[in-house]
């Protein structure tokens, strides 16, 4: 059975975020050879369209507005909701993002829709479209499907590969215009913390650092080897309790869950909480001076070692590395 | 003002504890269960509002009979009242749209000026449950807030955003759902102990809001639940640091090919 399915793509500082193309290749699957539709919503965000196309999208639909500058759950409610009305669609997926999880379960409650959660995987099967999402931190999974109303999911960043970018492939950008009104709660103010650098929910590496680090400076190897392999930093609660970092950089039961293709954990212990944040990521290192350390019973390699010795010559190999590859 | 305060609570499955499987589902025999450690922040910032402002906060809960021993706990940090939905005998199908419609027809006609929920549950996961609610009740909602200042009707509040924070200009009635750092939740006291047990603790049921069980069908359903495969001990490295840091870096670029 075929089904159109429209896909929310989110835009951050003028570019759409790769969860966006991850989304569109979940809609492909539940799509079943259906139309995939794109929506963006903004400012001035028309010129994105054709990007959310390259990535598998048939076409995409505009909503531009002066209210819509800013992300608010009233606003972006009322403009996807306007183009649900439109196109009338049997499914609909959004990144597991903020913005994903602020308005996502609005929509749903709004189209008295089921609303699937953080999927990490989606597939055809058995007549059903059927989600893949962690449970009990991580420690479990689901296998889930939707009942009753549009087949409606968030996708968590990282975990379903996006089609290949086609720059030959066409298609329509409309514009729908929509009246954004009553909006109840208003953004003063945007205090930046997190943005510096790459993503930490996104990253395809992590370098992550623990008590061990010692100190705010501590983390200073930690960002040169992160700068080297293009990824970001993260950290424990240890860490941020102990005020070597912003708890903007948590990974863990509260704080950010990641799943990186490369997730180094320096000086961390791997206490439970911190392991509910990064248990799935593709491959881990951990690097610790307690070989008792609980990390390593996660991680695929290890070195017992000092991290104030071991990461600047991490740093130096991979700069290495990248010279000669 | 004096504001009536509702807290959205959740009964959870500590998952700090081991997860086993049996006959297909999530094994609780023995299992710690405890508050929802992000409605334990729901629960310190509605007694530290009611303290400022004056009011009453009431802890709802959509569960089963065991539910009464956290909402007793949420009663001993300071809570006033304490009401639990019990879906045991009524509902065998749920999910977030069922929760959250239940708690949706209860506070319909309770003119809350303001309720908190944790951001999301540690068990299911979702966080969808405080948006549901916001949604049924036509009020605004933020969600992972870090801080909730109230001035008269309007209020401010600071949401977390991917570690960025929004400052962000509201008004009661007011939806909101707490973040890690909004506060540090108290543990009740010896004599909040005592005295919960006398608060009220009211117990309804779907026929008290007048729902009926075909009315909160779950909208979606679980197929299989399944444990992650057991990762294999990992390959710790040996020798001099120096040729440790070298293979470390061979083996992530031609044998895990992450690099």
């Amino acid at each position: 059975m075929s089904r159109k399915v429209l896909v929310l793509g989110e835009v951050r500082d003028g570019s759409l975020r790769n969860v966006s193309f991850e989304a569109i290749a979940a809609a492909k699957t539940i799509a079943e050879g259906g139309e995939v539709v794109g929506v963006l919503a903004g400012e001035a965000v028309s010129a994105l369209g054709i990007e959310l196309v390259q990535y598998g999208a048939d076409r995409v639909v505009v909503v531009e507005n002066d209210k819509l500058k800013q992300y608010t759950s009233d606003g972006f409610a009322q403009a996807l909701l306007a183009v649900v009305d439109q196109e009338k669609p049997e499914g609909l997926v959004v990144g597991h993002t903020a913005l994903g999880k602020d308005l996502a379960p609005r929509i749903a409650g709004k189209l008295s829709s089921g609303l699937i959660s953080d999927a990490v995987a989606v597939e055809a099967a058995g007549g059903n479209i059927v989600f893949t999402r962690p449970i009990y931190s991580g420690k479990a999974f689901e296998k889930k499907i939707v009942t009753d109303g549009l087949i409606f999911a968030t996708v968590r960043p990282n975990n379903i590969a996006p089609l290949a970018k086609d720059e030959s492939r066409s298609g329509e950008v409309a514009s729908l215009s929509v009246d954004i009104k009553d909006l109840r709660a208003i953004i003063k103010e945007v205090v930046r913390k997190a943005s510096e650098g790459v993503d930490l929910s996104e990253a395809k590496v992590v370098i992550s650092g623990g008590r061990g680090v010692k100190s705010a400076e501590g983390f200073e190897p930690l960002k040169e080897l992160a700068a080297v392999l293009g990824g970001a930093v993260g950290a424990s609660r240890g860490a941020c309790d102990a005020d070597y970092c912003d708890y903007s950089l948590q990974i863990g039961q509260t704080g950010k869950v990641v799943t990186p293709d490369l997730y180094i954990a320096c000086g961390i212990s791997g206490a439970i909480q911190h392991l509910a944040g990064m248990s799935n990521s593709k491959v881990i290192v951990a690097i610790n001076k307690d070989p008792e350390a609980n990390i390593f019973k996660i991680a695929d390699y290890g070195i017992v070692g000092d991290l104030f010795e071991v990461v600047p010559l991490l740093t130096e190999e991979f700069k290495k590395l990248k010279v000669h590859s | 003002m004096t504001m009536n305060i509702f807290v959205l609570m959740k009964r959870t499955f500590d998952t700090e504890e081991k997860v086993v499987l049996k006959g297909g589902k999530i094994n609780e025999d023995g299992a710690e269960f405890i508050i929802n450690p992000y409605d334990e922040y729901a629960i310190e910032e509605a007694i530290q509002v009611r303290d400022a402002n004056g009011g009453e906060v009431t802890v709802i809960s959509v569960g089963g009979e065991e539910t009464e021993k956290q909402l007793r706990t949420a009663l001993a940090m300071g809570a006033d009242k304490a009401v639990l939905i019990n879906t045991e005998d009524d509902v065998e199908n749920a999910d977030q749209f069922t929760t959250a419609k239940i708690l949706g027809e209860f506070l319909k006609d309770k003119d809350a000026d303001l309720i908190i929920g944790g951001n999301v549950a540690i068990d299911g996961g979702t966080g969808q449950v405080g948006p549901r609610v916001a949604e049924l009740l036509n009020i605004p909602y933020v969600t992972t807030i870090t801080k909730l200042e109230i001035n008269g009707s309007s209020v401010t509040v600071t949401r977390d955003v991917e570690g960025d924070s929004e400052i962000i200009e509201t008004s009661l009635p007011l939806l909101v759902t707490a973040q890690q750092g909004l506060n540090e939740p108290r543990y009740p006291s010896l004599p909040g102990i005592m005295k919960a047990k006398k608060k009220p603790l009211d117990e309804l049921e779907l026929d008290d809001l007048d729902l009926e069980e075909d009315d909160v069908e779950a909208k979606t359903k679980t197929i299989e639940i399944y444990l992650p495969p057991k990762k294999e001990a990992g390959k710790v490295l040996a020798g001099d640091l120096n040729d440790q840091v070298k293979e470390l870096v061979q083996l992530l670029h031609t044998e895990a090919k992450v690099i």
